[in-house]
């Protein structure tokens, strides 16, 4: 069963409707003693990362979120926590990813917020895409990204420049684009999380 | 590669379709929901409601249409019609709206814009624009192209951007219906002078006006009603048109 952490950064209904759809069980995590509910975790998100972030803390869930050993997925922002700082609103985050969030603004020419769909390209054998082939689109909506990294790259995706569509270290992983609105292939990447 | 978005957009008016749709498989050819799964299993990128709903009842209806859509579809839609102020906006979040289109109430009140961007995000705000050619310059209009404003298009577009609209619907009223193809023109000096997606609305009437504008104005995405509603654009087909003149689809 599938814990959303829940600090209030954006609307879940459509990731709870997506977890129906599929037929994966799942319910909220409020407090520190409801994570013995669950085997694993996901960590929603939308909006600003610092402001993001802010609501983490006040939960006071961080600190067992960062001694979590089930798998744990972020999900846009959500992924974004996981890294090490965020150039949105210059703030440091979980740091479980030594790694940084940056602005697309003054790196691409192209419009911002990437939004739409985009091909993505697995990489290091990520298990969130079993059975999903490469260059499948995916439903992106950010103006941030997670820089590329050879080592903790679950997933590659080209906007201008080449950035981390996905990551993972371990037992966390992260997806920067939206698998609930990512038609099929989106709900079989929910599906795989919920088997690792 | 960034893919260029299809859109379809439903008409629904107390919470059913209207506008004639000519699907033979569907069940219920007013059930926005059936139509909305029908769009997405065809390859729409997106999909757009418009509620037309005049009644006190309206906000009931919709909510409980915007649920059942987001209970129901895997992918990213908009709802728009009598949005007016932040309450209206947040319920219709809350009930699973990826998106929301203001227009008139934008107009009226621009700081709206601001409003919605910094409590839910720009991704939340499109702004939809109507406008009519009148000689040689492009107008806002209000109430589907019937109420004429002073204020001019492009001016105003850019200000919404400014105010952080995420995303500009632009309709030509003089295209709109026409089935003469979209306002290429218009569209390309828009999109040339914005930083946030675009999409094209209205004059759509056959495959090659869709490959035509995202060859010569470079828009994001076009939205179309009636050619899908009555079956004489298939998505599966046109999305092979595009793809053979080298525009990426997904």
């Amino acid at each position: 069963m599938i814990g959303i952490v829940n600090y209030g950064a954006g609307n879940i209904f459509s990731l709870t409707a997506a977890l129906q759809r599929i037929g994966v069980e799942y319910g909220m995590i409020n407090q520190v003693t409801d994570f013995d509910q669950y085997d694993r975790i996901i960590i929603p998100g939308v909006g600003h990362a610092g402001a993001a972030m802010k609501k983490l803390r006040e939960t006071g869930l961080v600190e067992d979120i960062l001694k979590l050993e089930k798998p744990v997925l972020g999900i846009c922002v959500g992924m974004q926590l996981l890294t090490a700082c965020s150039e949105e609103g210059n703030v440091e985050l979980l740091d479980i990813f030594p790694l940084k969030t940056l602005h697309f603004d003054e790196r691409i020419q192209l419009k911002v917020p990437h939004m739409g769909w985009n091909s993505v390209r697995a990489e290091n054998d990520c298990p969130l895409f079993q059975d999903v082939p490469d260059n499948t689109y995916f439903y992106f909506v950010h103006s941030y990204f997670i820089e590329y990294s050879k080592q903790y790259t679950g997933a590659v995706c080209e906007y201008g420049l080449r950035y981390s569509a996905a990551i993972q270290k371990n037992n966390f992983y992260g997806v920067q684009f939206h698998p609930e609105k990512s038609g099929k292939c989106g709900e079989t990447l929910l599906l795989n999380f919920s088997k690792i | 590669m960034l893919a260029k978005r299809i859109i379809p957009c439903l008409d629904v008016k107390d919470g059913r379709t209207v506008k004639g749709v000519n699907f033979v498989d569907l069940r219920d050819a007013g059930d926005p929901v059936e139509l909305a799964w029908q769009y997405s299993e065809q390859g729409a990128d997106e999909l757009v409601f418009l509620d037309i709903t005049a009644t006190h009842e309206r906000r009931k209806t919709t909510i409980d249409l915007v649920k059942a859509v987001a209970r129901q579809i895997n992918i990213p839609f908009t709802i728009g019609g009598g949005i007016n102020e932040m309450a209206d906006a947040e319920v219709l979040l809350n009930a699973g709206a990826d998106k929301i289109s203001i227009n008139s109430a934008a107009v009226r009140n621009p700081e709206l814009i601001n409003q919605l961007a910094d409590a839910f995000g720009t991704q939340f705000v499109v702004v939809a624009v109507d406008t009519r050619l009148i000689e040689g310059m492009n107008y806002v209009h209000l109430r589907g192209g019937r109420d004429k404003t002073d204020i001019e298009t492009e001016h105003w577009i850019k200000e919404a951007e400014n105010r952080g609209a995420g995303e500009i619907l632009l309709t030509s009223m003089d295209h709109d219906g026409t089935k003469n193809g979209f306002d290429i023109s218009l569209l390309k000096k828009i999109n040339d002078q914005i930083r946030i997606p675009l999409i094209a609305s209205g004059g759509a009437g056959n495959q090659q006006h869709f490959a035509d504008v995202f060859q010569h104005s470079n828009v994001d995405a076009a939205l179309a009603a009636s050619v899908f509603h009555y079956g004489e654009i298939r998505i599966p087909e046109l999305k092979e048109t595009l793809k053979n003149q080298g525009i990426a689809v997904r």
